[in-house]
C-alpha cells in the first residue's frame, strides 16, 4: 500500500464524441501521483488538462468520455467502481477546487451550510454538528469571524474569501487528494500568493497530494515538485519542477518560458524582443499529424511531420516526447 | 465636411510644441460614485474610486498602471478617454483640457486617445466583419471615399500582422490572438496619439501572449505612439513600460522610472506586489501580506495600506499617507517611513534579491 503511489494514470484517452466523429481530445497520458505530493499539469486553453482532471474524479460527461486507459486510486480501478463508491471517493477522498468560485458555489445557500453539507454526506453527522464544524472549517481556511461569516452567501464575499469556502469544503474530509483546476487565475497576485500559501500548508500538514492546473507554469514550478506540461492533448515533458525552468527538453515547454516576460528579466539583459511561438494552438478536431506541436515548432523536420514521438526517458531525469529532445 | 479633417487624422502631425513632450497630464482627478441612499439622500455613501491623482505621460512612453482590482485603475483609463465624468481635477491631453465639458469634442477626443480591450472575444462585435468595424470610425471622422477607406483598412491590417483580403470575415473566423490584432487595428485606425491598453494580454493563450506584446511594442516605434499599459502582470509592465504608477485605492502611492520601481521598490505595497510574484526558479513560500483591498466604501484610517502594512507605526494609522513626495530622480513616494525602510532595504540586499 505504501509503495503503490496514490494516483495512477496509464494510456488514458478521452474521446470528443461529436454526432459525426469521434477525437481524440486527450490521447496517452500517463502520470502518477505519490501520497501528499505536489504535481502540476501546465498547458494552454485547450490542451486537456481540465477535462483530464474531470476524469480523475470521475465527472466527464457527454460528448466527453474516457476512450481508454486505467485510472488506479490506491491500486484500485476507479471506472470499475461502482456508482455508489465512486460516488464515496468523490469530495470525500478527492476533492476539487474550480477556477472560478462564484460558479462553483450555490449561489442560494449560505456558506456554512455549503460546507457543513459535506461532513452529513460523507461523515454522517448529524446538521448540527457538521454546523459546528463549519465553522471550524472556516477558520482553518483563516477566514474572519467564522461563525458570522458561515451565514453569508456567496455574493457577499470577496473573490479571495470564496476561493477560500472552496478550499475549506475541498478538505473539509481530508482527502488524500486535492485537484486544484486554476485556483487562482481569477484572483490579484497578492491574493493569490495567500491562497497558494494557505493550500500548501494545510496540505502539507495533512499529508493531502495536490495536483495543481494551470497554464503559469512559474507558477505551477514554485508549489510543486514535478511538471508535465501538456500540448494538444498530450504530455509532451514530465520534469521535476527545479529543472524544468533551468534545462527543459522539449521545444514548446522552452517556447513558453522564452515567450513570457520574466520579472527581472529586462533588469538583468535589456528589454530584448520576445520569442514568439508562431501560429495558434490546434483545435481538437485539427491536431496534426506526427508531433502536433510540428507546425510551430522551428526545429521540427520531416520525421516530425510524419511520425508522433514517443516519451523517452532523459538521463537527468524526466520525460520528453520529441524527436529532437536536448 | 470641415476642412483640414482628413488631413489631421491621415497623418501624425509633428510634435508641435517642441520642449513640451508631455502629451497626457491628469491633475489631481477624483471620480466619486455616490452608493445607496434614500429619497431624501438619506444614507448615501461616497464611493471614491479616484481620489486625486496626478499622472504624466511623454510623448513616445510608456507608463505602466499596476494595481489590484478595485483600486481606481480602469476608472482612470475611462477618465481619459472622456467616457467618465470626473468629480475633480483636470486632465490635458495634447494641449487641450478635455475634463471642460463645454469644449470638449468628444470626436477630436477619439483621434488622440482609444483603447485596446483586455478580451478579444467581448470587444468585438460578432455580427460586423472586420471591415465593417475598421470603417466605422473611418466614416464617423469624415472619411468617406471608398477607395481611402478600403486602402486605410489595408495598411492597418498589414500593420497589426493580418492580411488585407481578412478584412470580409467575422470575428468567430479568427484565432484570440487574431482577433486582438483586430482590437489593435481598431484602435489604430484613427491614427491616435495615446493608446490605453487594457489587460491587453491576459485573456490570450500564453504561447500568444508574446506575439501580442511584441506587436505592441513595434507599433510604438513605427507610430511614434504612448502608451498607458494597464496590467495586473507585473512581468508585462516590466518589460514594457518606461516609467510605472502604482495605484492604491484610488491613489497612486509610487511612480517612477521602471527600473526603481523594480528593482528599488519604495513602498511597502509596491514591495508586497513584486514579492507576491511566484519564483519559479525554486520552491518557496511566497510572501504573504495579511488581507485584502479594503472596501473603497469604508476605507481605513490613516495610510490606506496601513492596515496591510508590515511597517505601519502609530502615525500610519492615525494620519493620512503623505502626500506624493518626488525625489530628485523623479522617484515619488507616498509612506511615512520610505526614508527608513530604503535604509534597512539597503543593509539587507546585501543578502539576496528577488532573482
Amino acid at each position: 500500500m505504501t509503495d503503490s503511489p496514490l494516483i495512477e494514470v496509464e494510456g488514458l484517452r478521452i474521446d470528443l464524441n461529436d454526432r459525426a466523429s469521434h477525437v481524440a481530445a486527450v490521447e496517452g497520458v500517463s502520470f502518477r501521483i505519490d501520497r501528499g505530493e505536489t504535481f502540476g499539469l501546465v498547458g494552454e486553453s485547450g490542451c486537456g488538462k481540465s477535462i483530464t482532471a474531470l476524469a480523475l474524479i470521475g465527472l466527464l460527461r457527454q460528448p466527453l468520455s474516457i476512450g481508454a486507459g486505467v485510472i488506479r486510486f490506491e491500486g484500485r480501478e476507479i471506472q470499475r467502481l461502482p456508482a455508489a463508491e465512486q460516488r464515496a471517493l468523490r469530495g470525500n477522498r478527492i476533492a476539487m477546487i474550480f477556477q472560478e468560485p462564484m460558479t462553483a458555489l450555490n449561489p442560494v445557500s449560505p456558506v456554512g451550510q455549503q460546507i457543513a453539507e459535506m461532513f452529513v454526506l460523507h461523515k454522517g453527522k448529524n446538521w448540527r454538528e457538521a454546523n459546528q464544524l463549519a465553522v471550524e472549517a472556516l477558520a482553518s481556511v483563516r477566514v474572519p469571524a467564522p461563525e458570522r461569516r458561515v451565514k453569508d452567501y456567496p455574493h457577499q464575499l470577496s473573490g479571495g474569501m470564496r476561493q477560500r469556502v472552496m478550499i475549506a469544503i475541498a478538505l473539509a474530509c481530508g482527502p488524500d487528494l486535492l485537484i486544484a483546476d486554476e485556483p487562482t487565475t481569477a484572483l490579484d497576485v497578492t491574493v493569490q500568493a495567500e491562497i497558494i500559501e494557505l493550500m500548501r500548508n494545510l496540505c502539507a500538514e495533512r499529508g493531502t497530494a495536490i495536483l495543481m492546473i494551470s497554464h503559469d507554469l512559474g507558477l505551477v514550478a514554485n508549489v510543486c515538485r514535478r511538471v508535465a506540461v501538456m500540448y494538444a492533448g498530450r504530455i509532451v515533458e514530465e520534469r521535476g519542477s527545479a529543472d524544468i525552468f533551468r534545462a527543459c527538453s522539449h521545444p514548446y515547454t522552452q517556447g513558453l518560458i522564452d515567450s513570457l516576460p520574466r520579472l527581472g528579466s529586462r533588469a538583468a539583459l535589456g528589454r530584448t524582443r520576445l520569442r514568439e511561438i508562431a501560429g495558434v494552438v490546434p483545435a481538437i478536431a485539427d491536431f496534426p499529424d506526427g508531433c502536433r506541436f510540428n507546425p510551430r515548432c522551428a526545429q521540427a523536420t520531416e520525421i516530425c511531420r510524419t511520425t508522433a514521438p514517443e516519451l523517452t526517458l532523459l538521463d537527468a531525469g524526466g520525460l520528453v516526447r520529441c524527436h529532437h529532445h536536448a | 465636411m470641415r476642412a483640414g479633417w482628413s488631413g489631421a487624422i491621415t497623418m501624425h502631425e509633428p510634435a508641435a510644441r517642441p520642449g513640451d513632450d508631455v502629451i497626457l497630464r491628469v491633475e489631481d482627478l477624483a471620480v466619486h460614485f455616490p452608493v445607496g441612499g434614500g429619497l431624501l439622500g438619506g444614507g448615501r455613501r461616497l464611493l471614491r474610486a479616484v481620489d486625486g491623482i496626478d499622472l504624466e505621460l511623454k510623448r513616445g512612453e510608456c507608463l505602466g498602471l499596476v494595481g489590484e482590482s478595485g483600486c481606481g485603475k480602469s476608472t482612470v483609463a475611462l477618465s481619459i478617454l472622456g467616457l467618465q465624468k470626473p468629480t475633480r481635477g483636470r486632465i490635458v491631453l495634447d494641449g487641450q483640457v478635455v475634463t471642460d465639458r463645454q469644449s470638449v469634442d468628444r470626436k477630436a477626443l477619439a483621434r488622440i486617445v482609444q483603447i485596446v480591450f483586455q478580451d478579444p472575444y467581448a470587444s468585438l462585435n460578432p455580427r460586423q466583419t472586420v471591415r465593417r468595424t475598421l470603417e466605422a470610425p473611418l466614416r464617423l471622422h469624415g472619411v468617406t471615399a471608398k477607395s481611402e477607406i478600403d486602402g486605410r483598412i489595408a495598411a492597418m491590417l498589414r500593420h497589426v500582422g493580418l492580411r488585407p483580403e481578412q478584412a470580409g470575415r467575422y470575428p468567430h473566423e479568427f484565432s484570440g490572438g487574431q482577433r486582438q490584432r483586430i482590437g489593435i487595428a481598431r484602435a489604430l485606425i484613427l491614427n491616435p496619439r495615446i493608446i490605453i491598453c487594457d489587460e491587453p494580454v491576459s485573456a490570450l493563450d500564453v504561447s500568444i501572449r508574446a506575439q501580442i506584446i511584441n506587436l505592441l511594442l513595434e507599433l510604438k516605434e513605427t507610430l511614434g505612439l504612448s502608451y498607458i499599459m494597464i496590467s495586473h502582470d507585473l512581468g508585462v509592465v516590466e518589460h514594457m513600460s518606461d516609467r510605472v504608477a502604482v495605484m492604491y485605492l484610488g491613489r497612486i502611492v509610487e511612480t517612477g522610472d521602471w527600473r526603481e520601481i523594480f528593482e528599488r521598490p519604495a513602498h511597502p505595497y509596491t514591495r508586497t506586489l513584486i514579492a507576491a510574484i511566484p519564483d519559479p526558479l525554486r520552491r518557496a513560500p511566497l510572501a504573504t501580506t495579511p488581507g485584502e483591498l479594503p472596501n473603497p466604501l469604508n476605507p481605513p484610517d490613516g495610510c490606506a495600506f496601513s492596515p496591510r502594512c508590515l511597517y505601519a507605526e502609530a502615525v500610519c494609522h492615525r494620519e493620512p499617507g503623505p502626500s506624493l513626495e518626488t525625489r530628485p530622480d523623479g522617484h515619488s513616494v507616498r509612506c511615512w517611513r520610505a526614508d527608513e525602510i530604503a535604509g534597512q532595504t539597503a543593509l539587507a540586499s546585501t543578502e539576496s534579491g528577488h532573482p
